[in-house]
């Protein structure tokens, strides 16, 4: 009974960091899903997002302007992988590669050292772990929010643009479309969103840390799947979000039981790791030995 | 409308793979032309329309569309003078996205893409109306995406997206009923009959069918090593037959015809 009561306590800690980690996959469900580029960016900018907030904040910025400042760098992150990847040539992961290691210097920099508290003790900040009602309630609004405005943005003739991009680039390109443009936007895009999570998970928790991102990816398609499995029903856009941003909480709900459940926290990056593993080669492992024709856009950009 | 002045391209230059695929093209297109294009595999056909499109850049030579120097202009911003389909039915369209979606996406081509919203409810009656001549069902499944569609249906989708929504100055097919068995072939280049009539386009249309060639256009080219070798129009072109085009073809190129099955199909 105590066992079951002192997991129950513990939900919504496990919830709180769901919503945060789902709000980043909702950013990484922007490249990974829509513009079809698996963008490794996210380790590096969700600590940049971090970072930026933590120190703006105990610098006496008001924690709403360090919040957007923390949104433009990681923008700024995004910019920069998608400058690799379409200037360069350079294929899109070893972009992200590059980036994230760029981003381990700068985060330090930033940070000056490895470490930064912004306990909420000492500063105003917009959430905390010591009451984890207010931060589910705060971080439940930030999420609905941000599904708004992407439902909103990728319905503008842009935001189509964008989508077109991801599915087709010979066809997006034969519509007068500039496909590089709307990679490095979409990549923009996506890294503010997981930089701004990045903030808020600063503040959940009360520092910056640099390794905060070491997987983070993972765990943001890790949401994304999930939430794809459970919100499989879901044809409208704004629904299919709200999935990832679920699948974040089921991530961290059971993230929680397991640990609860006794199991090594040592194994939990390598076990997080395989179970996206074998998820992702679904499709793969489904199409090899079930043989169900589907039909599906062509993404090459060759002539014929 | 179109010129094109003494094109060359190599691809993999310096490498045991080179290949010359355009050798000093030289094309003049004029105002409402309709242009077929033949020539055994490997002519140059499909090359020639990425080097109008500007999927790459030519190694020399010159591209004018209208009027316009398009030689240095990147491949997104020709879009604007261009329609296009293309061979494979699902390069022309984006199959996770809705038809009315997909057309949307046409009618903004070369304009600034705003943080409008991207289907206006006039726009869905105008694209109800369009699907309707296709005759094809369509225009009660404007929300399903593409990508559930027949191969011909995305080509009649396509040709929609490059002919009907805006008139390209130069409406460019590559092979665009290849790829469609013959009954649904028959009726996708009835459709672009009609389309390039209706909107006056001018056309360039490749094809492995000699009957399809000298039935359609006003204008007949053969490609053969990455130029033009036979240009004929007006009534020699209606006189053509099959047999007259093989044996033109021999005395230009001066090899035996290979009984090419596709040409001939
Ligand atoms: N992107 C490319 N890279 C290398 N070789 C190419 C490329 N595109 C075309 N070629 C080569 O150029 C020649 C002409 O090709 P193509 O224009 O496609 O012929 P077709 O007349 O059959 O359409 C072929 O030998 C083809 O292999
Ligand atoms: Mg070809």
């Amino acid at each position: 009974m105590n066992f079951i009561l002192g997991m129950l306590g513990s939900m919504p800690g496990a919830i709180s960091q769901g919503l945060v980690w789902g709000l980043m996959a909702i950013g990484v469900y922007i490249t990974f899903k829509i513009l079809d580029i698996a963008d490794l960016t996210v380790d590096g900018s969700i600590c940049t997002g971090a970072a930026v907030c933590a120190v703006l904040t105990i610098n006496g910025v008001p924690v709403g302007l360090s919040m957007c400042c923390a949104f433009l760098a990681g923008m700024l992150t995004g910019i920069v992988t998608g400058l690799f990847h379409t200037k360069l040539g350079i294929p899109p992961i070893l972009s992200g590669i590059l980036t994230q290691l760029i981003l381990w210097s700068v985060n330090l920099k930033i940070m000056g050292k490895a470490n930064v508290s912004v306990s909420s003790r000492t500063y105003e900040v917009l959430l905390s772990s010591m009451d984890n009602t207010w931060a589910i309630i705060i971080l439940a609004i930030f999420g609905i929010a941000l599904i708004v405005a992407l439902y909103w943005f990728f319905g503008t003739e842009f935001g189509c643009s964008l989508r077109s991009t991801g599915c087709n680039l010979a066809m997006s390109r034969a519509q007068g479309i500039n496909t590089n443009y709307t990679t490095v936007v979409g990549l923009a895009l996506s890294n503010g969103i997981v930089a701004l999570s990045g903030a808020l998970l600063a503040q959940y928790q009360g520092f910056a840390d640099i390794n905060m991102g070491r997987g983070a990816i993972v765990i943001g398609l890790a949401a994304v799947i999930i939430g794809e499995a459970v919100f499989s029903f879901a044809k409208n856009f704004a629904l299919r979000l709200l999935g990832v941003l679920v699948g974040g909480i089921i991530y961290y709900v059971v993230y929680q039981v397991v640990i609860y459940l006794g199991l090594d926290t040592d194994l939990l990056k390598m076990l997080s790791a395989l179970v996206v593993g074998l998820f992702l080669g679904i499709p793969y492992l489904k199409k090899r030995y079930l043989r169900r024709p589907k039909r599906k856009g062509v993404k090459t950009n060759a002539g014929n | 409308m179109l010129v094109i002045e003494n094109a060359y391209k190599t691809f993999n230059p310096g490498t045991v793979n080179a290949k010359t695929a355009l050798n000093g093209l030289n094309l003049t297109l004029r105002e409402g032309d309709f242009v077929t294009v033949i020539g055994g595999n490997g002519a140059g056909k499909s090359t020639m329309l990425n080097a109008i499109c500007g999927t790459w850049p030519l190694d020399s030579g010159r591209i004018l569309i209208d009027g316009d120097d398009v030689t240095n202009m990147p491949e997104y911003q020709r879009a604007k003078y261009l329609g296009r389909v293309f061979q494979d039915p699902m390069m022309g369209t984006a199959a996770d996205m809705e038809i009315a979606e997909n057309l949307a996406l046409a009618k903004r081509r070369g304009k600034h893409r705003t943080l409008k919203w991207g289907i206006s409810k006039e726009e869905r009656i105008e694209y109800k109306n369009l699907l309707k001549i296709l005759d094809l069902g369509l225009e009660d499944r404007m929300s399903s995406k593409v990508g559930l569609l027949s191969g011909g249906q995305r080509q009649a989708v396509t040709l929609l997206m490059a002919a009907s929504l805006q008139s390209p100055k130069l409406l460019l097919l590559d092979e665009h009923t290849a790829a469609l068995d013959p009954k649904t072939a028959a009726k996708v280049l009835d459709i672009t009959d009609k389309i390039v009539e209706s909107n006056h386009l001018t056309t360039l249309m490749i094809t492995h069918n000699m009957r399809d060639a000298i039935a359609h256009g006003n204008r007949l080219i053969m490609m053969h090593d990455g130029h033009v070798v036979i240009d004929v129009s007006g009534e020699e072109k209606k006189n053509l037959t099959v047999e007259s085009l093989i044996e033109m073809f021999n005395t230009v190129s001066g090899r035996e015809f290979s009984n090419d099955r596709t040409l001939l199909s």
